[in-house]
């Protein structure tokens, strides 16, 4: 097994109880990243972070560079921080919340110098009550210490930092959403093109949207500089990533590990990470990067950490999480909840997404309960052509965001990896797994 | 017609805490959502007098703020209990027992998943990942964490609030309880004018 050496970049502090206070952050090198970063020009710090192939820790893997890079050019130009993190079982963004607040704090300032922006916005979602307090705290401590306002540490640049609360709404985690939002709207997204933040976003003005994650990094990446970043990882997936890991597992939680260097099998099995699955039962599926991604099987385990090797083999690493299902799982019951998920969250703007999500889910329901018909399975593959067309990966978009197409890959997975589990519901009359 | 702000039904402490939120952004429509968790912390939901309220505090029509509000899950147009319980049951909580977690809690309370208790207590609802799922089953109250739950936590848990031995822990209603800002924008747009301005030509922002 592979458990690499590699530094914890995001997670250094949360050994200590106390890792969200200034005291301790500032005592393990904390806003040195800044300090430098405001040494150089806003050029140099974004072709630093450009160079080091920051890829978004969101879900769509987007280089953070590249996204500062594409910024129309405007007197007023916005930050806002996507911290709406609510796909289901992903859970790396809350802890670095709560436990590194001074960490995101820094890595927002790092990145609104390097875009100039005129305020930044730390989006973070409503139901994180503790986060939220955290974060303010440490913005107010922050305020205090020099390191945000008016002319931060004696630079000569002046930001203001606002944390906003969200309401609950999965859909906010989408980045044109989330601007709604933060403008007091329901949560729709808009329609791209024109509506690219980078060109159309908060208030109209350009605007960066960038995860927690992602930005928790540019501290360590300002003080270490990008070839410490680069020499961790390969090809574009580089540095670390947080990997929360979910179900059946003995010991489930948030990993950082190096990219590409760790496989599947060893966040699942290694001591140190998941420790395998309880009972000593078989894998049945994994799904990796959040419950939008195909599901993998055993076959998958040696597969490799990194975006694109993922991306190769059908799949994505997505928001970061990996969800085990071990012999015992109904996989109908398992699609079902996901899709139940995708209902209750669909906006409701589009058609097939927000009636396709309703039928798929009713569909599912009734196999599960003991009332499927034999045709059901082709019917639910129907639909989901439906959402999106050839039901392929990556897969074809009918609506205005990817939720609606993102909905027919659990479906999908469950149905073209485990057929038999569905036919023996629909003959048997109920769930074989009680 | 819309009351004036500060019109009497919120009270003279969320009305100042809202000004001070309005005060954050470009434009006071921005402000809507983070004063709609303010009125919760004084009612628990979002009174039709609220709502008129807040909509002169943001200036916009009573009908805009429910458009918005509607929307989200944490803003009740209903009454709620005192305690609100988010029980997940998404993937990851229901591979390790949430539905019978959530069949347990039903009979505790003796309510369905969306009711109230009688004694307007508890509220029961079944929600989507609160990502806390490394301590799955888990569960919400007021939004304030509990992991790791079992039927035994779950019934300690209740007795505790009915109780009121956790009333430091599990505040009332109101994400943004214990959050307050300290002091408001620290820098005008002529600064930041300026200061972008100079950045641009090459003049400011490094050494």
């Amino acid at each position: 097994m592979a458990v690499t050496e590699a530094p914890r970049i995001v997670t250094s502090r949360l050994g200590y109880e106390d890792s969200h206070t200034l005291e301790r952050y500032l005592a393990t090198g904390g806003y040195e990243g800044l300090r430098k970063a405001l040494t150089m020009t806003p050029q140099q710090v974004a072709q630093e972070v450009d160079a080091v192939s920051l890829l978004g820790r969101g879900g769509a893997g987007f280089p953070a560079g590249r996204k500062w890079s594409m910024l129309r050019k405007a007197p007023t130009t916005y930050l806002v921080v996507n911290g709406d993190e609510s796909e289901p079982a992903t859970f790396k963004d809350h802890l670095l919340i709560e436990r590194d607040p001074h960490q995101l704090v820094e890595g927002v300032l790092i990145a609104a110098y390097a875009i100039q922006a005129n305020r930044a916005f730390i989006y973070v979602r409503g139901e994180f009550a503790l986060g939220l307090e955290r974060v303010q705290g440490a913005l107010n401590d922050a305020y205090e210490h020099g390191a945000v306002g008016k002319d931060i540490f004696g630079s000569g640049f002046s930001i203001d930092v606002v944390v906003h609360p969200g309401a609950g709404a999965y859909i906010c985690g989408e980045e044109t959403a989330l601007l709604e939002s933060l403008e007091g709207k329901r949560g729709f997204p808009r329609i791209k093109p024109p509506y690219f933040p980078a060109a159309i976003g908060l208030y109209g003005e350009p605007t960066v949207v960038n995860n927690v994650e992602t930005l928790s990094n540019l501290p360590w990446v300002m003080v270490n500089g990008s070839e410490a970043f680069t020499a961790l990882g390969e090809g574009r997936s580089t540095g670390t990533r947080l990997f929360a890991l979910a179900g059946h597992v003995r010991n489930p939680g948030v990993y950082e590990v190096e990219m590409v260097k760790t496989t599947f099998r060893d966040l699942v099995f290694a001591p140190v990470f998941g420790g395998g699955i309880p009972g000593d039962r078989e894998l049945k599926a994994i799904i990796p990067g959040g419950v939008s991604a195909p599901w993998f099987g055993p076959e998958h385990l040696d597969l490799p950490l990194g975006q694109d090797e993922v991306g190769q083999a059908g799949s994505m690493l997505g928001s970061g999480s990996i969800v085990v299902m071990d012999d015992t799982t109904c996989v109908v019951r398992a699609a079902w909840r996901i899709t139940r998920f995708f209902w209750r969250e669909s906006c409701g703007q589009c058609t097939p997404c927000r009636e396709g999500s309703g039928w798929l889910e009713k569909i599912l329901r009734r196999i599960e309960d003991g009332d499927g018909r034999e045709a059901d399975v082709d019917l639910l593959m129907d639909v989901c052509d439906n959402l999106a067309p050839g039901v392929s990966w990556p897969p074809q978009q009918t609506t205005i965001c990817v939720l609606g197409s993102s909905i027919p890959s659990s479906i999908a997975s469950a149905i073209r990896m485990f057929r038999d589990d569905f036919l023996v519901h629909v003959k048997e009359g109920g769930c074989p797994h009680g | 017609m819309t009351p004036a702000a500060g019109s009497g039904h919120l009270s003279e402490e969320i009305v100042t805490r809202a000004r001070e939120l309005v005060a954050l952004y470009p434009h006071p429509r921005s402000a809507l959502i983070p004063i709609c968790h303010l009125a919760q912390e004084q009612d628990g939901w979002l009174r039709p007098e609220a709502i008129d309220e807040i909509a002169a505090l943001v200036g916009l029509t009573p009908a805009e703020v429910l458009g918005t509000a509607s929307f989200y899950e944490m803003l009740h147009t209903e009454p709620v209990g005192t305690y609100v319980i988010s029980v997940c049951t998404n993937i990851a909580c229901m591979l390790r027992g949430a539905y019978e977690l959530l069949d347990h809690i039903e009979g505790t309370l003796g309510i369905r998943s969306g009711a109230t208790t009688t004694d307007a207590m508890f509220t029961l609802e079944e929600t989507e990942c609160i990502a806390d799922c490394g301590r799955a089953p888990c569960l919400a109250v007021n939004h304030r964490f509990v992991g790791d739950v079992t039927p035994e936590s779950f019934d300690e848990l209740v007795d505790g609030l009915r109780a009121g031995r956790l009333a430091d822990e599990i505040p009332r209603h109101g994400t943004l309880v214990r959050v307050r800002r300290q002091g408001g924008l620290r820098v005008d747009d002529a600064t930041i004018s300026a200061e972008r301005e100079a950045a641009r030509s090459g003049s400011g922002g490094g050494t």
